[in-house]
């Protein structure tokens, strides 16, 4: 019954689209989450989230048509901006990214509130905030635009592993041994950049923190090195976000949340999991 | 020929000064210890060294054939959070990406490295280990084959022995004297002016801060500071 009902579903592109898109943005969002999570900087999705928000609704008052083209670049330099004040001024990374994070938030709705034309102003920012049913509008080229970015961001990850462990667990250690640690802090926040605007199609702006941080603290309840939590997060995201999405599909629930829900089911599930394999 | 040359250093923390105007050469070969209480300054200098705090002012310049890829270091503390999932092996690993450049995969002859550091180190046997669940003896011994992994010219290690027990403490002071003589440049800071002046070539005290003492370990012993230093006053 179910299945034959998903089956008629997925003649529809707009399902599989939202599918395709769903599993590559979270596969980015968990890499990228093993190292924010680690590095302690689990909310620069919800700051960088805000930024891009506040730059979509100065787009959309501008009247721009593809947003993205300034929303990117914004991003880009708030990312690089958080990553290396987090390391060196008198500003904490964790207060600098609430600052961040809020200031243009409160920016973003008072210009849309002010400025827009839209009559159903809190329904436009609800779906904006919760991302509620925007991944089942995307059009084609939007599509493509998501494949490229997040076939990019993987690539990325694969090709700096290395890198990326060792500047996680000791940065000092890397930039005292003459590995070139500004540089790849850079191509990681640039990176870190387009996977928020990625998400914000997914899950809208308020549940990126949940993309990034949930697979790996999920993985981390059940492993010990870091390959394996790395792959771990991975595979909880892909199967999380597709669970989401069917449910959502199949009971009309909101995209977002329920792609969250499904992360913090499969949380509990890991930790109990986590529990009884330490007690054998 | 000389591998790091430091002159009229000024180290310190937003306008207080720790050490004042130091100056002193390291040669290739050569077992540098540095020693001087707690607070004195010995770890903003290595710091500083390895280019990871900048000096107030004064310059330090680097042998014609060294770069900061020859470099190896032992931290005395590591900021990694408790829960952070690395085993030993992975850590140890990481010491060679230094010099893997661009390429995305560590080669054989780097896995065969990172080998034969933890079996010199006797800690293969908890290789596949969570790093943060090892003992603090078991992680600075795993922190230094990560530091070995790094490099064969130029060794920085700030207080490798400490939280070790005598047998590991012996076994280490060994590893590195091993080392010294196949030809690694120590630079090591220590809390144990015997063992200071039985295996360095030279020694930096740091009595405060505007006095250093930097010579041979042999000039050393026959200064005043030594003379002071041992019990009795009488000398090692
Ligand atoms: N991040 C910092 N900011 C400000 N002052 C600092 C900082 N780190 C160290 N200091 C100060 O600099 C001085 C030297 O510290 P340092 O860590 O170099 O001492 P040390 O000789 O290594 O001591 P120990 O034997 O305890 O390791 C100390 O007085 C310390 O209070
Ligand atoms: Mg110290």
């Amino acid at each position: 019954m179910i299945i034959e009902q998903l089956k008629i579903y997925f003649e529809y592109p707009f399902v599989r689209y939202a599918l395709i898109v769903g599993v590559l943005v979270a596969l980015s969002a968990s890499l990228l989450g093993v190292t924010l999570v680690l590095k302690r900087f689990s909310f620069i999705g919800d700051g960088l989230s805000h930024v891009a928000f506040g730059v979509m609704a100065i787009a959309s008052v501008l009247k721009l048509t593809n947003s993205i083209l300034l929303m990117l670049p914004v991003t880009i330099i708030c990312a690089v901006l958080l990553l290396s004040l987090g390391s060196g001024t008198k500003i904490q990374g964790d207060a600098a990214i609430a600052m961040i994070s809020v200031g243009t938030l409160a920016t973003g709705y008072l210009i849309m509130n002010r400025f827009a034309k839209n009559s159903n102003l809190a329904g436009d920012v609800c779906t904006t905030l919760f991302g509620s049913t925007k991944i089942l509008t995307l059009s084609q080229i939007e599509v493509y635009i998501s494949i490229g970015f997040s076939i990019l961001v993987i690539a990325v990850f694969l090709v700096f592993y290395n890198k990326v462990f060792a500047i996680t667990f000791d940065e000092d250690f890397a930039v005292a041994t003459g590995v070139n640690v500004k540089v790849y802090n850079l191509i990681i926040s640039i990176v870190i950049a387009l996977v928020i605007v990625l998400a914000m199609n997914l899950v809208g702006t308020l549940l990126i923190s949940a993309l990034v941080v949930f697979p790996v603290v999920s993985a981390m309840r059940l492993f010990k090195s870091f390959k394996a939590v790395t792959v771990c997060a991975v595979i909880f995201s892909i199967i999380s976000t597709i669970l989401g999405i069917l449910i959502s599909i199949i009971a009309g629930t909101p995209v977002g949340s329920t792609i969250v829900a499904m992360d913090v089911l499969g949380f509990f599930v890991f930790c109990l999991l986590g529990f009884f394999i330490r007690k054998a | 020929m000389f591998q790091l040359s430091c002159e009229n250093l000024v180290l310190g923390y937003e306008g207080r000064v720790v050490i004042n105007n130091l100056s002193f050469r390291v040669t290739a070969g050569d077992y540098l210890c540095i020693v001087g209480e707690n607070g004195s300054g010995k770890t903003t200098l290595m710091k500083t060294i390895l280019g990871l705090k900048t000096a107030m002012s004064g310059h330090i310049e680097l042998g014609p054939d060294i770069t900061t890829k020859d470099f190896g270091y032992l931290p005395q503390q590591i900021s990694a959070q408790q829960d952070f999932p690395a085993t030993v092996k992975e850590v140890v690993l990481s010491g060679c990406l230094n010099h893997s450049g661009l390429r995305p995969f560590y080669t054989k002859a780097d896995r065969q490295l990172a080998e034969t550091s933890m079996v010199k180190l006797s800690i293969s046997g908890i290789a596949s280990h969570r790093f943060a669940e090892l003992s603090g003896g078991q992680q600075q011994r795993a922190l230094l084959a990560r530091a070995l992994c790094a490099t064969q010219k130029i060794l920085l290690l700030d207080e490798p022995v400490s939280g070790l027990d005598m047998k590991t403490t012996a076994d280490t002071y060994d590893i590195v004297a091993e080392l010294n003589k196949e030809g690694t440049t120590i630079i090591m800071i220590s809390h144990d002016i015997n063992m200071a002046v039985q295996y360095a070539s030279h020694i930096l005290y740091v009595i405060g801060p505007e006095a250093v003492y930097f010579g041979s370990t042999k000039d050393f012993l026959s200064s005043n500071v030594a003379a002071n230093l041992s019990p009795g006053g009488k000398g090692f």
